[in-house]
């Protein structure tokens, strides 16, 4: 054996007992992180588990069947945070498209301060808004309805759906709009022909920061949709409030599926050309 | 019409939408913490600082030393991913640290709920492995619970822009220390964090406000006396209806936002002069 040989492989075992302080800050990070999901799927499957056992001791589905039966609430707010999600969705994108085309391509007095004004609902402590939403909602009977619920689900998530749609259309290159302008396309010809379809990816991802935004949002639903209009996040609180850790635990579960997926599927739409431009 | 004017008109519906939806209700909430039966006065604020000084001083213990913690763990896992030479250990920490990321902070308060209680996972795992007697074995959900649950959810975020900004620095610099013998940690206190400190107040920031505007995680873990300023705005609307304390206690809370918001422009104004 030479010695640079034998000089490696020390090198390599140096190399190899990193491995010790490294799996066990990951294997700790990986508890703490994983463990509490894990306690919540546990939960959603178990029918008998109580002090001092650390696993159920009986599973089953029965919690399912019962959050599932039609007078069990889970289809009427799932429904109801479905609702409101896909309506906040297109009015957020029917305000933005618009808006985030004038700040990305015309020129505008204040366009800085523009921009920033979109910021401020998720920039001050929102709670005394949505008190307040809730008592000028009561005044127009806007409280407890629908319309209303997605009103302050739209205020929330408009600052993901201006930025995002502003970088998606600052991303374009303006000389494919002025190539169709030039052979005869009209103003908005151009913009539905061209533009819009080559800022899709982005305003996807946009869309989809809103829904997320609306599915999971509690203060706003709390105040101005509770009791009247029962959403996935509402019954998550009311089932916990209420010792129900199978019912609770199942709605998390509903909560979380979208959120996961959505976040593996969003870095497909968001590119970096759009994302380095967000903001600016 | 001229361009300008088509602009304002295509911006008009969004922008109405955040004035009258969000700043009008903020201005309400404004004026109505000094209006007492109709009339200017200061005794919301009287009543507030007599029932709630003690969770006003609690949320800002709470939330800063949350701050301090998302900041020390985004700068720990933003520095190893910049600086850490094992390409595996690297792809690990990458994929495991932006998990709590995108889950909505209702479900992590009651995910946290039922690991931290008592008869949890957390202490029966520690119980099972011999680290813990069950008599030893309590409750994290109080004061530790609001915190490790803000920390759990908000330094992913700190983390991605923290960990941003750091691949984007110049690695010459970080080299030629490296070259000369600096350690990691010495390269990453002394060279890395200066370049990021703008980045990391400002995910900073934005976290601190987050977490002063969050009603779930305190009512589904420490409802309880001292807790959150949110969860006593909620208390004093549903049950007494009493806007004018509500309004009072908010209005405390945008203060305390804003002053850690003008820390920050001011630091970033002595920067750039």
């Amino acid at each position: 054996m030479t010695a640079a040989t034998s000089k490696s492989s020390i090198v390599n075992a140096w190399a190899a007992l990193w491995w010790l302080p490294r799996g066990i800050i990951f294997g700790l990070m990986a508890f703490f992180i994983f463990g509490p999901l894990f306690n919540m799927l546990l939960w959603t499957v178990a029918e008998k588990w109580y002090f001092p056992y650390s696993f159920p001791l009986q599973y089953g589905f029965s919690s399912w069947e019962k959050v599932f039966a039609p007078r069990g609430g889970a289809i009427e707010s799932l429904s109801n945070s479905l609702i409101v999600a896909l309506l906040t969705v297109v009015v957020s994108l029917l305000l933005a498209i618009p808006a985030g085309y004038a700040l990305a391509r015309l020129k505008l007095p204040f366009r800085s301060l523009i921009l920033l004004a979109f910021l401020i609902p998720q920039a001050f402590p929102n709670l005394t808004v949505y008190v307040n939403i809730a008592r000028i909602f009561y005044e127009i009977g806007l409280n407890g309805t629908i319309p209303g619920v997605v009103l302050v689900h739209v205020s929330h998530g408009l600052v993901y759906a201006v930025w995002i749609a502003t970088a998606a259309f600052s991303a374009i290159d303006v000389e494919l709009e002025q190539a169709a302008r030039n052979i005869g396309a009209g103003a908005m010809r151009t913009f539905m022909d061209v533009t819009l379809p080559l800022a899709a990816p982005g305003l996807m991802a946009s869309a989809i920061f809103v829904f997320l935004e609306s599915l999971d949002e509690f203060t706003g639903s709390y105040f101005v949709g509770a009791p009247d209009v029962n959403m996935l996040p509402l019954l998550l609180y009311t089932s916990a409030a209420g010792g129900n850790y199978q019912i609770a635990s199942i709605t998390a579960l509903l909560l979380l599926v979208p959120s996961l997926v959505f976040m593996l599927l969003v870095e497909r739409f968001l590119k970096a050309d759009v994302l380095s431009r967000v903001g600016h | 019409m001229s361009r300008r004017l088509l602009g304002l008109a295509l911006i008009f519906p969004a922008l109405a939408v955040i004035v009258f939806l969000f700043i009008l209700p903020l201005v309400m909430s404004a004026v109505g913490a000094f209006q007492v039966n109709g009339a200017f006065g200061w005794g919301n604020f009287v009543k507030t600082f007599d029932l709630y000084t003690k969770d006003i001083v609690f949320s800002v213990v709470i939330i800063s030393l949350s701050t301090v913690l998302i900041g020390i763990a985004s700068i720990a896992i933003g520095g190893y991913l910049t600086l850490g030479e094992h390409p595996v250990a690297v792809a690990i920490l990458r994929w495991l640290y932006r998990w709590p990321m995108f889950i909505p902070f209702i479900v992590v308060g009651q995910i946290l709920r039922t690991f931290l209680a008592k008869n949890g996972m957390m202490n029966n795992t520690f119980i099972n492995l011999g680290l813990l007697t069950p008599i030893d074995a309590q409750s994290f959900l109080d004061w530790r619970g609001i915190v490790i649950a803000f920390v759990w959810k908000q330094t992913p975020f700190v983390t991605l822009l923290v960990a941003g900004a750091m691949a984007s620095l110049n690695r010459e610099t970080i080299d030629a220390a490296r070259n000369l013998g600096a350690s990691k940690l010495r390269v990453l206190i002394e060279i890395v964090v200066p370049q990021v400190a703008m980045t990391l107040t400002v995910g900073l920031i934005l976290s601190f406000v987050t977490m002063m505007s969050v009603l779930s995680v305190p009512l589904m873990i420490n409802a309880q006396s001292p807790t959150m300023l949110t969860a006593d705005i909620a208390f004093r609307v549903n049950s007494y209806g009493d806007y004018g304390v509500a309004n009072a206690l908010g209005l405390v809370s945008l203060v305390l936002a804003s002053s850690v918001a003008w820390i920050y422009l001011r630091a970033s104004l002595k920067e750039r002069a």
